[in-house]
This record gives C-alpha cells, sequence and structure tokens, in this order.
C-alpha cells in the first residue's frame, strides 16, 4: 500500500490562504489504513477547519481515490457542494489528489505527503520492502531486496561502512547484505552471491510509469 | 595520454614496498595550501590520494585536485565514489582523468550523504563499486558501459576499498573477490589496528593475487579516537590505543609511536602501507623511514 502522513495542519492552512470554504476527500483504502486520510481523519480535518474558520461545504471518503473514473463519477454526484466550495483539500495519496484535480477545475489542495510503497508489519507500523525498480531481482537475492532495504541500493554486497552486520548509517538497522547472507547460510537457495550483478536497467519504468495490458 | 604504468604499479607489480597517503581537497577554490602540503609529503612517499568529497562532506573536484598534483609532479591516486554521480558522469570523469595524465584511481562506493553537510542531497548509486570497476576495466579495454567504442582507451592502475576488521568477514570476502575478478590490480584497506585481523585478511586475500596496501591512521588525541569510533563508519579504534593516548603528556608523540608500532606489526601483511595523517603530515616521514629502517 502507499504510505502517507498528513502534513502539519499550519502547513494544510496556510496552503488554504484566501479559501473560506473547502471541500473535503478522503480514501477508504491507503490512507485509511495509515490514519491519515479515512473517514476519522476527515472528521477531525472538518472540526480543525471549521475552527479556523473555514466553512466545510461537504465532504466525501472515496473507495480508492486513486481510481480516476471513480473519483469523477463520486464527484459528480456531490456536484452543488464541489461547486460552492472555494477549494478541494484531498487527504489521499499523490495519486489520488490527481485523479481530484483531474476531475475538476477547482483549485486542489494537498494535505498528506505521500512517503512510500509499503508493508505493514502491524497496526501503524509501516515498512518499505520495495521500491518498485522495474526488474526484480528478489530471485538472486534470497527474497530481500538490497536496491530497497540497503541505505545505498548496492547490488554487489556490503559497503566497507558494514560491521557487525549493522548498516553503516543506523547502527539499529541491520546491513541488507548480513541479512541475505545470514539467510543464505540458513536455507541455501539457487543463487549465491559470488556472481556479478550488472547495473540495474533504469529504463525499465520510463517517467512517468505508464502501462497498457493488451485487450 | 601514454600507456607507461604509473610508479605505484611498477613499484607494486615489481615487489617493492609502497608508501601512499591523502591530502583533502580543501572546501574553495584556493588549492595553494593544499598543493604545499602535497608536495610536503611527495619525498617521503609513492603516491597521494586525494578524497572525494570525504564523509559526504563537499569540497573541490577530486578530479581537479589530481591534475593540480599530477601538474605539479606529484604522482596522484584518484579517488572516485559512486555516490555523487550516474553512469555518464563517472566515465567522463575517468576518461578526463586519463586525459589529464591521471594513472592511479581509488574506486569507492561512498560514504552515505547523511553523514555529510548536504543532507538533503539526493543520493546517486546508480552504479555500485564492483560494477565502478567494471567499468574502468571496460574503458581500459577500448569501449564504454554500452558496449560503444572509445577514441583512445586509457590505462588505469585500479584500486577498491577493503575492509579487514568487518564482520561478518566471510560476506566482505565475497564482494572483494568480485571486486578483483571486475579488475581491481590493488586494494586499499580501512585504517587498521589489530595485526591479527590484517595476517587473516592477508591469508584470504593475496592468493586472489591483488596488491594489499593497509591503512593507517595517526591519532592526535583520545577525543579524536572516540569521535572516529562514533561517526566513522567501519573505524574501530580498541581501547587500549585509546587510554595510551588518554595517558600520554604528549598525544600527538604518542599518536604517532603507535602508528609507526602498528606499521611495523602489519608490514608482513601487506605490499605497502597508506598513511593518514588527519592533519600531523609530520608522522607521514616518522612512519616510512621507521618501517624502511
Ligand atoms: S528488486 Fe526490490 S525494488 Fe525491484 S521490484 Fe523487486 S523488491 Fe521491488
Ligand atoms: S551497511 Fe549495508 S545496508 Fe548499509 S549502506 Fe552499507 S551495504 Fe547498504
Amino acid at each position: 500500500m502507499i504510505v502517507s502522513r498528513q502534513k502539519p495542519i499550519e502547513d494544510i492552512l496556510s496552503s488554504l490562504d484566501g479559501c473560506r470554504s473547502v471541500f473535503l476527500i478522503g480514501c477508504t483504502k491507503c490512507a485509511t489504513v495509515c490514519k491519515s486520510g479515512g473517514e476519522e481523519e476527515v472528521w477531525q480535518m472538518q472540526e480543525e477547519l471549521l475552527a479556523a474558520g473555514i466553512e466545510v461545504t461537504g465532504s466525501l471518503v472515496i473507495d480508492e481515490a486513486c481510481h480516476m473514473l471513480r473519483v469523477s463519477r463520486d464527484l459528480r454526484s456531490k456536484q452543488q457542494m464541489v461547486d460552492d466550495a472555494d477549494s478541494i483539500l484531498v487527504m489521499a495519496c499523490g495519486a489520488g489528489i490527481q485523479s481530484v484535480s483531474a476531475a475538476t477545475s477547482k483549485k486542489t489542495v494537498a494535505a498528506l505527503d505521500s512517503l512510500f510503497l509499503g508493508n505493514i508489519r502491524r497496526f501503524g507500523q509501516f515498512e518499505q520492502k520495495c521500491s518498485l525498480c522495474g526488474e526484480c531481482i528478489l530471485t538472486q537475492t534470497a527474497g530481500i531486496c538490497p536496491v530497497t532495504a540497503c541505505a545505498k541500493g548496492l547490488l554487489n554486497g556490503p559497503c566497507g561502512g558494514m560491521d557487525n552486520g549493522r548498516c553503516e548509517t543506523d547502527q539499529e538497522s541491520p546491513c541488507a547484505w548480513a541479512e541475505i547472507f545470514e539467510r543464505l547460510q540458513k536455507t541455501p537457495q539457487s543463487c549465491d552471491l559470488e556472481s556479478y550483478r550488472p547495473p540495474k536497467n533504469h529504463g525499465k519504468v520510463p517517467k512517468p510509469g505508464k502501462l497498457k495490458l493488451p485487450k | 595520454m601514454t600507456s607507461t604504468p604509473s610508479r605505484l604499479q611498477q613499484k607494486l607489480e615489481g615487489e617493492q614496498f609502497v608508501f601512499t597517503t591523502e591530502v583533502c581537497p580543501p572546501k574553495g577554490a584556493d588549492c595553494d595550501t593544499f598543493v604545499a602540503v602535497a608536495r610536503e609529503l611527495a619525498p617521503h612517499v609513492d603516491a597521494v590520494n586525494v578524497t572525494d568529497n570525504q564523509g559526504a562532506h563537499m569540497r573541490i573536484s577530486p578530479l581537479a585536485a589530481a591534475a593540480l598534483l599530477q601538474r605539479e609532479g606529484v604522482e596522484p591516486v584518484f579517488q572516485l565514489t559512486c555516490r555523487d554521480r550516474n553512469r555518464l558522469a563517472l566515465q567522463s570523469d575517468l576518461l578526463g582523468a586519463a586525459a589529464l595524465g591521471v594513472k592511479n584511481v581509488l574506486l569507492l562506493t561512498g560514504d552515505h550523504i547523511s553523514f555529510g553537510d548536504h543532507k538533503e542531497a539526493k543520493t546517486v548509486f546508480d552504479l555500485d563499486s564492483v560494477q565502478l570497476i567494471d567499468v574502468a576495466s571496460r574503458l581500459c579495454r577500448g569501449e564504454d558501459l554500452s558496449g560503444r567504442k572509445l577514441h583512445g582507451a586509457p590505462s588505469f592502475f585500479i584500486g577498491a576499498a577493503a575492509a579487514p576488521e568487518a564482520e561478518p568477514f566471510e560476506l566482505t570476502l565475497f564482494k572483494l573477490r568480485k571486486k578483483i575478478a571486475a579488475g581491481a590490480q590493488f586494494l586499499q584497506t580501512q585504517a587498521v589496528f589489530d595485526p591479527a585481523a590484517c595476517q587473516k585478511f592477508h591469508q584470504a586475500v593475496a592468493p586472489l593475487g591483488a596488491r594489499i596496501i593497509a591503512g593507517i591512521i595517526i591519532l592526535k588525541s583520545a577525543g579524536m579516537a572516540r569521535f572516529i569510533n562514533a561517526n566513522i563508519p567501519g573505524l574501530n579504534i580498541p581501547d587500549t590505543i585509546i587510554t595510551e593516548l588518554e595517558n600520554s603528556p604528549h598525544p600527538h608523540t604518542t599518536g604517532i609511536d603507535i602508528a609507526c608500532r602498528l606499521a611495523a606489526e602489519i608490514k608482513p601483511y601487506c605490499h605497502g602501507i597508506h598513511i593518514m595523517p588527519m592533519g600531523l603530515e609530520r608522522g607521514v616521514a616518522a612512519i616510512v623511514s621507521s618501517v624502511s629502517a
């Protein structure tokens, strides 16, 4: 899921400078799990906006704000409230915010910062395991991604800062390569540390990324 | 551009013991002191390393610094890291160095941005050190990373870094074997403190064919040693050394003595010594003469 975090309220209020009324949008999926833009957070935001003297014309928590067609349809169902607002404050990831900005000509304000594609360790604890590199090498690295877990994304083994299996950037965290090594010691797999891994092909994911499934 | 090997390469390949040291390029465009220090050190050593934005602190380009030394007749070792440049920039800097007469290169991953003075910068790491060594070898064979022919191939003496005291040792060995297979001809180690670890390292690595230049750091004080332990990745100065510095009435002299002693102890396990003077430049001559005696 996409891990996101609410911007400080002062920043949100300063982005809304000059707006007297706002329509609020949240998302039932990732932003709900991250407690950054679910039903509850949208309601809290409404309270904070009211306290700051900003009128809330209405709100909507969309089922997958990244779904562009659904966002247009849902916005149309609240057309009047949207029209009455000076701007739309979106409590969803950057993809969700842009489904909204694509569907309306209103000023669209981002309430969240989008952080990473994350796994859920336990409730309220998220970890990045994959950086969407476009050519997955997990089969060759014992199921642990060095592109993501290594602070330098190194493909051929640990850097000179690794010691006692810890990462140079954070003595509390294991070095990704020490983890891969340890896992290979325990369960030999069809991969080995000896083989040279060539540089990544960054052309695999065009920027911006696009994918169209064949009909 | 000539293909005569560097003095460092000739001596190491001729089984002669070598000494190198390093000078940090300045933060600023005035290189007078930098050049003066390098010139002062040069008569004692075979080559002088120029570090690349060491510790992720922004300084003048090591390529420019290496070229300045080359112009002064001081043989440089051009250090190049993967942290700040993508594969195009790395190759073009390597070719640029060759065109300016620089032959010795030490190819490194680079300390993480978070240690430095531009913590908000984007880290690059488009290549890692093994891939960079492979790229330098390809350039020497007359082609670039995309397989295109070069107009004039450089000839480098390629070095890589090693950390003999890091654990797990087996894991660091995997990477070293890859570095040597990719074309590393010499290995410069992190500062070492434990002769036994150097012996073990020598046994494991010497058969692979690369020459070993062991790193020796000159410690000025117990405070500096503690600072290094806390802030420099991969360096572990033992408590016995810190206590020795702490109890000394003349820590600078003691620091140089410790370095001389360590250098003599590890000499049997390496082909050369790289001295990191850390501001105590007078220690370089002392270490060289004590080891050579
Ligand atoms: S290699 Fe790592 S970053 Fe790339 S797709 Fe696989 S898990 Fe994701
Ligand atoms: S210590 Fe390990 S995880 Fe950390 S940057 Fe170095 S190689 Fe990557």
